[in-house]
């Protein structure tokens, strides 16, 4: 059986997904993770063992393009919503490797 | 009668004519929308002057096409709003989030172009729920929907904006979206017609996902020949989305009003099942007592896997939603807070303080479902149940031409009440979520008024790409009521 | 204590596609070029856009595939691996997990003491390229992101841990590639990244069957670099296991500087990139036809067309594996075959003046001002004694510089080989006349001065006079006179 939903895990879950919760959001997320996922364990009740998993409702194959060049938006339209820019680039935070 | 009381069918008409200009039409709705919006708060953002430029454009190409005995296509002039997750070049695009506040996207996908090239003319952007994330348009960064019926109750959602508009008149016809109801739920809600097609039938490039593999396109209107005319326009295959499919578009209207005699709708028993609201459960009876009248053979079936589609649907649109959220970063458009520690810092105050709780919520679940240790339980478990889902259909559709359910299990619901309990929302879509999980096309449209005046609408679905068999028993049901002519008091 | 440890190397290498456009936009793949400018709104991550595949890159995986004797997927789809980082538009990178396009191929590689050694292929996938992250020179501003590269088609070539040395690892990379380089489907530039490899290296004491913790070594850049990567990292670990250490499992970047290799600090943080098969993009379906269709128009792969070499044109091993190191000097060689007679001449001219030639000029053999036609002008004036095989190299560099053919030079230099009984015998004798002491030396035995007498008559005749006349008539004359 599944182990109960800890604040451990929401508070991972929360780094892999840049967001911070207070202490307090951690405690109601790790409640209502628990309720949901007791919810959504209903579907336990149902033997899939021999069903095939559905990625897609529509059963299309083998979408493709021509590798044929399109024009580009252009340097001022791919920056005009950057919150900082610098040298025609995204400037970001420092990235120590 | 007002303008903004017309149909498309009748504006088309007036237009074409010429006894009805599209500036004015456009200023009869920037007027309504003044005079209404306080109070509904439909819109994030009203372009009055782009609006009534392409209201000018129109009336040029209307009387061209008069001089040459023409007729100009059908959407020329029309005004039309669309939810606020469409993006729209040189128009803010906000998806009712913090974090879009300033988005001003220098590009738009097929369905927005495809509204433009026939002369629609756009007046603004709706409200919704917060990237799509709620069944009541209450997340929305910009304020809660309102109900046009009872402005102390919600429009439904995530599409709230859209249905509120079209029920308000503030404009005839809008654009909305649907991953587990969001067009069908707040149309039953505010008592219009709402159409989600078949997953492929109409482009989502340009649209912002919730769930990628569950969201499709559809429009919102009074009646189900507007719904007919406006699918029209925005349906077919577009090169840009791979998941859209390339079959021909057939012509909505041409068999609009062959009835449906002889055809075969079925009931299934799950869904009339003890949490259906009396209320509810009795119009949607009426409306299969009409239908034999009419003509059709009802029967009784069943989908068995009905009570499993909230779940599935909710494990999977969050998992895909997560994964769709990342790209708002702070990094290339977009809100950005930098508390000046480093990137990733960054990156945290910029989600935290760009999202709302709800997309907070869904995201982390989303993140839990698709993390190592609940992969295989649940994200592969509900995909494996979708294809149960799925082929309760297949099995459905080789028995019955039409599947007939309510929309809702009851009616708007008051503003703030299922707001403190995730679960009680989510049961919101409890009838509609299938139809997302399968594929299928799915329509809902007003059967009844509840006691406190409140719409009820009835759930069609049909088989992929039925739309035109879909809005045809939906028009056959329309011609017998009045439901879809009422007005609410504002 | 180094030889109680058997070293395990596995190779992931991205090669770069050279496709006209991206994987999923039409945005040109051009290297370089201002930052920002080779993007759209799709490559850049805007909300709302969706990925449409380049037909082009599941064609060029597939011959990479049969390059590498993988069985090609009959069904393959794209998963999303979800990690944040500014050069990741989406946050996401569209790859293959489940399902990816190749599977289950090798290449055989010649190895130092161990012999012929086959290298497994675990699977080859497709993804998109990241973009890239600059450091500003400007103060305050942090890092800078340009995503021209973003989107970029890569294959990723997993390789089995089944090297033994970096003089192995270094050999299967070379043999990769050339097999990329010979299908067309990558520049192979390294300084560019176009072919990049990250290397997982451990050791473990002969004997034991568990794998030790491997270190990955990521993206260097050129081979020298990554033998010695590999080597330093072997060296460290050892060092550290016979200090009583233990490695631990993490990425470590090679420093070309130092020649060492540290640990990429930060980013250990618990990784968890929840794949999950792309909503936005539909499964690739690779029938028999297809796979066909790609088969028919495969060039002859390097290890075959070595083969040939030898067999066909009767060469030795090491002039044929110098022919077929690079496809464009194979076709030149190949086509100088169907001109000229001789393929052993051809080889040699390939490989003495053109390639000196190219090296000094740093010309790609493609770029090469003399055609396989004009060469064998050449070749076939020095074969009918027109022009000795000596004026026939002068001939050669003029023709480099002014793009004429040979008998325009050799008509325009006056360079006819002097084959007139006459003319060469006056020169023999004035030579004779000049050198009477050596002469003298000649017929008391001196055997050794005839090349002395060749080398002036072939200065009198500013090396024209046919060298084995000269030989001739000079014997003749010193031995009668």
């Amino acid at each position: 059986m599944r182990e109960k939903i800890t604040r451990e895990e929401v508070e991972k879950v929360a780094r892999l997904a840049r967001l911070e919760c207070s202490a307090a959001e951690i405690d109601l997320l790790a409640d209502q993770f628990e309720a949901i996922m007791a919810r959504v364990e209903q579907l336990n009740e149902l033997n899939t063992d021999t069903v095939e998993p559905t990625s897609h409702a529509v059963l299309l194959e083998n979408v493709f393009r021509a590798d044929e060049v399109q024009d580009s938006i252009g340097v001022e339209q791919a920056l005009r919503n950057a919150p900082l820019q610098a040298q025609d680039c995204f400037a970001v935070p420092k990235v120590i490797e | 009668m007002e303008l903004t009381d017309l149909t498309i069918h009748e504006m088309v008409r007036q237009l074409r004519g010429g006894e009805l200009s599209a500036v004015a039409l456009t200023e009869a709705c920037l007027k309504r929308i003044g005079a209404t919006d306080t109070h509904i708060n439909a819109f994030i953002t009203v372009c009055r002057e782009e609006a009534l430029a392409a209201a000018r454009q129109a009336d040029d190409r209307l009387a061209q096409a008069r001089q040459i005995q023409q007729d100009a296509p059908m959407l020329t002039g029309i005004p039309v709003a669309l939810k606020d997750l469409f993006v729209t070049a040189e128009i803010r695009t906000t998806c009712a989030s913090k974090m879009l506040a300033d988005f001003i996207p220098p590009y738009e996908g097929a369905v927005v172009r495809k509204l433009k090239e026939q002369g629609a003319v756009i007046v603004g952007k709706l409200n919704m729920d917060e990237f799509a994330m709620g069944s009541s348009s209450e997340s929305s960064a910009y304020g809660a929907v309102r109900n046009p019926w009872d402005l102390g109750r919600v429009s439904g959602g995530s599409s709230g904006g859209s249905a509120a508009c079209v029920a308000a008149r503030q404009v005839p016809a809008s654009l909305g979206t649907d991953t587990g109801g969001s067009i069908r739920q707040p149309a039953s809600h505010c008592g219009v017609v709402g159409l989600k097609p078949t997953y492929g039938r109409v482009s989502r490039s340009g649209v912002v996902p919730l769930a990628s593999s569950l969201d499709q396109v559809g429009p919102l209107t009074r009646n189900v020949r507007d719904c007919a005319i406006m699918l029209q326009a925005i349906a077919g295959y577009d090169p840009a989305d791979s998941t859209s499919v390339n079959t021909p578009v057939p012509d909505y209207l041409a068999g609009l009003e062959e009835g449906v005699a002889g055809k075969k709708i079925g009931m299934p028993q799950e869904y009339f099942n003890s949490e259906l609201d009396p209320e509810v459960k009795r119009a949607v009876e009426k409306v299969v007592e009409t239908y034999r009248n009419l003509g059709a053979e009802v029967v009784e079936m069943s989908l068995p896997h009905s009570k499993y589609a909230v779940s599935c649907c909710y494990l999977l649109s969050a998992a895909e939603a997560s994964s769709n959220m990342a790209r708002y970063d702070g990094v290339r458009f977009g809100t950005r807070v930098d508390p000046g520690k480093g990137l990733v810092e960054m990156y945290t105050a910029t989600r935290s303080q760009g999202f709302g709780a709800e997309v907070k919520r869904r995201i982390m679940f989303g993140t839990l479902a698709l993390s190592s240790d609940y992969y295989d339980a649940y994200y592969v478990k509900a995909q494996k149940v979708r294809t149960l889902i799925r082929e309760d259909f297949t099995a459905a559709f080789s028995e019955v031409d039409y599947i007939l359910t309510p929309a809702t299990p009851a009616s708007a619901f008051a503003l703030g009440d299922k707001n403190a309990d995730p679960l009680l929302m989510y049961q919101s879509d409890v009838f509609t979520v299938a139809a997302n999980l399968a594929g299928i096309c799915g329509l809902s449209l007003p059967c009844g008024s509840s006691s406190a005046g409140l719409p009820i609408g009835v759930q069609l679905l049909g088989r992929p790409f039925d739309e035109a068999g879909l809005l045809r028993i939906a028009y056959a049901y329309e011609q017998t009521e009045t439901w879809h002519k009422a007005k609410p008091e504002l | 204590m180094r030889e109680r440890y058997e070293v395990v190397i596995g190779l992931e290498v991205h090669v770069q596609l050279t496709t006209k456009t991206k994987i999923f936009c039409g945005c040109s793949t051009a290297y370089g070029g201002r930052p920002n400018s080779h993007t759209c709104p799709v490559c850049l991550g805007m909300p709302g856009t969706l990925p449409v595949l380049n037909r082009q890159v599941v064609e060029d995986a597939i011959k990479a595939g049969l390059a590498t004797h993988c069985s090609i997927a009959p069904r393959s789809i794209f998963a999303r691996k979800n990690y944040f980082y500014p050069d990741l538009p989406p946050g996401y990178q569209i790859s293959q997990l489940e399902l990816p396009i190749c599977e289950g191929g090798h290449l055989d590689i010649e190895t130092e003491g161990r012999g012929e050694r086959r290298i497994g292929i675990t699977r080859i996938h497709m993804e998109a390229d990241a973009g890239k992250l600059l450091h500003s020179s400007e103060a305050g501003v942090g890092s800078l992101v340009d995503l021209n590269r973003a989107s970029t088609p890569l294959l990723e070539v997993v390789s089995e841990p089944d090297m033994r040395s970096s003089d192995e690892a270094i050999a299967y990379l070379k043999q990769l590639h050339q097999i990329v380089r010979y299908l067309n489907i990558c520049s192979g530039n390294m300084e560019e990244g176009a072919f990049r490899c990250d290397a997982n290296v451990s050791v473990r004491p002969f004997g034991q069957q568990a794998l030790g913790t491997r270190a990955e070594l990521k993206n260097i850049n050129s081979f020298r670099f990554i033998k010695e990567g590999i080597e330093y990292e072997v060296e460290r670990q050892i060092e550290l296991i016979e200090d009583g250490g233990t490695v631990v499992q993490e990425t470590r970047l090679f420093d070309s500087d130092t020649g060492t290799t540290r640990s990429m600090r930060g980013k250990e943080e618990a990784h968890d990139y929840r794949y999950f098969p792309d909503p936005d993009l539909v499964p690739m379906v690779v029938d028999a036809d297809w796979i066909g269709r790609v088969k028919e128009q495969l060039p002859e792969l390097p290890a075959e067309k070595l083969q040939r070499f030898m067999e066909e044109f009767e060469l030795p091993e090491a002039v044929a594996q110098v022919l077929t190191a690079e496809r464009p000097l194979a076709d030149y060689f190949e086509a100088c075959t169907r001109l000229h007679p001789d393929p052993r001449t051809c080889a040699n001219w390939v490989m003495g003046d053109v390639q000196r030639m190219l090296n000094e000029t740093g010309l790609a053999i493609d770029k090469i001002p003399i055609s396989a036609p004009m060469l064998c002008g050449i070749l076939e004036r020095i074969a009918d004694n027109t022009i000795s095989g000596k004026l026939g190299k002068q001939v050669f560099d003029l023709m480099w510089e002014s793009g004429k053919d040979a008998d325009t030079i050799i008509e325009e230099q006056g360079l006819k080989q002097v084959s007139d009984t006459g003319a060469i015998e006056a020169m023999v004798e004035e030579v004779i006349r000049a050198n009477p002491e050596q002469a003298e030396e000649f017929s008391s035995g001196k055997d050794k001065l005839l090349g002395f007498f060749v080398g002036q008559v072939m200065r009198a005749s500013r090396g024209k006079a046919n060298p084995a006349m000269v030989n001739e008539l000079l014997c003749k004359k010193l031995r009668d006179q």
